[in-house]
């Protein structure tokens, strides 16, 4: 509630309120608001620019994606660029592994290491690979899609989005026992 | 009788309960708490950091919208709440903020009476705060400006008084002019939470091409080459969280797919 205390006007108010013929007396009320509580300083309407620029130094910045609700749309552009960041450092370190050391990571000690590992080891790891290599595929069909025009809408996001999901699901199973 | 209230103040705090000057009594509503937790900040404590503050109001005295338990709640529980509002009813896009997740305008929004549930109500992402619930949107304005959102064709219309337009060309304008520029989208777009110093946004893009899509203006090249470089315009990725959250449903990622289209065809 708002207290007429907490802006210092406590006690002039409540004696203008109870003495209606004294609220009409002028010079009385100005020396009774005189008597604030709270200290005020007149400044130059000039002054309101430094004030301004003071505050904006201060302000916070409001919170974004830790407080925005998951939604398809976001959640499926931010996958779309992890899964494409992590595929390209992997082709990338891959390629600069076998410059480095030729003969650690040709084709056939790839092989000689992949099937000494146990059969748990090698579906996950295909999985892993698997699934955002699929992902980014089919999103990348979706987004050249976009840029064509089409499924412009909500509807059309919407639509497309969990056919990119449903699509991502069924090609990392087929890729995992290939 | 001991029911009226009998000084000014007293008379405020049952404002919003007006069944109790009804002359007929009616049924008394049973009390239907709900929890809203709100961010606070306070430019006179800068060095305090922004809290949740948690109310609890009563939403069968409440109306059926977040901005009425916003008001209820600055009118009887705590008037330092600060937020902008000003016509109820969705067209000013003064009370667009960030409710349970989503940006929209608090006015269109309807107060979910799931019991058990609180509501979060933030200040619209990514945006510096003047205070509690009300962003600063200078740059926001000053992008729109920079677009030149006005009519520019220094011919003369042909018959002397006004620049005439077919069905089909104005038709073209529909989803766009709309706009309200509450900042709902721009603020819901991840590429704009990161790079706003220099992208533009869904919300000054769309009023871009609604000016030009126009059939009366002539400056079309000119508006397009101002969009012409890497960051105003293809920092947009196409994400959608903009279409995804206008409170007016409009489509600003088509519009900047269009513009973007006709870039490319250029």
């Amino acid at each position: 509630m708002l207290s007429t205390r907490a802006v210092g006007l406590g006690s002039p108010l409540r004696k203008t309120l109870f003495s209606p013929s004294l609220a009409r007396n002028q010079s009385l009320i100005r020396t009774s608001f005189a008597k604030r509580t709270v200290q005020t300083e007149s400044l130059p309407p000039s002054a309101s620019v430094d004030i301004l620029n003071k505050q904006r130094l201060l302000r916070p910045s409001s919170p974004h994606f830790t407080i925005y609700q998951p939604q398809l749309t976001w959640i499926a552009s931010i996958a779309n660029r992890g899964t494409g960041a992590a595929l390209s450092a992997l082709l990338y370190g891959f390629s600069l592994a076998y410059l480095v050391a030729p003969g650690t990571f040709d084709s056939v000690h790839v092989v000689e290491f992949v099937a000494g590992l146990p059969d748990a080891a090698k579906y996950a790891g295909k999985a892993l690979l698997a699934a955002p290599f699929a992902f980014h595929s089919l999103n990348g069909i979706r987004h050249l899609s976009w840029d064509l025009g089409k499924f412009m809408t909500i509807k059309g996001v919407y639509q497309t989005g969990y056919a990119v999901l449903a699509g991502t699901a069924v090609s990392t199973v087929v890729l995992m026992f290939l | 009788m001991s029911l009226l209230p009998r000084l000014p103040c007293f008379a405020r705090q049952f404002s919003s309960s007006a069944a109790r000057f009804l002359a007929t009594p009616v049924d008394k509503k049973p009390v239907l708490n709900k929890e809203f937790k709100i961010y606070r900040w306070n430019p006179d404590e800068p060095a305090k950091k922004p809290t949740l503050q948690s109310y609890t109001i009563d939403l069968n005295q409440t109306g059926p919208m977040i901005l009425d338990a916003l008001i209820k709640i600055k009118n009887e529980v705590d008037p330092t709440l600060t937020f902008r509002r000003s016509c109820r009813e969705g067209i000013c896009g003064s009370c667009a903020m960030n409710i349970d997740g989503q940006n929209t305008l608090a006015c269109l929004c309807r107060i979910d009476r799931k019991e058990g549930k609180d509501t979060k109500i933030y200040p619209l992402p990514h945006m510096y705060v003047v205070k509690d619930l009300v962003p600063d949107l200078t740059l926001f304005y000053k992008q729109y400006k920079s677009i030149k959102p006005y009519l520019q064709n220094p011919e003369p219309p042909a018959d002397g008084k006004e620049f005439l337009q077919s069905p089909e060309d104005r038709k073209k304008l529909d989803g766009m002019y709309e706009c309200i520029l509450c900042a709902c989208c721009s603020t819901s777009c991840p590429s704009y939470w990161w790079n706003q110093d220099e992208y533009l946004g869904p919300a000054t893009l769309m009023q871009a091409y609604r000016w030009i899509a126009d059939s009366r203006d002539s400056h079309t090249a000119e508006r397009k080459e101002v969009l012409q470089n890497e960051m105003s315009l293809y920092r947009c990725h196409t994400i959608f969280n903009c279409s995804r959250t206008c409170p007016k449903g409009l489509n600003p990622a088509l519009a900047i797919a269009k513009i973007k289209m006709e870039l490319a065809a250029d």
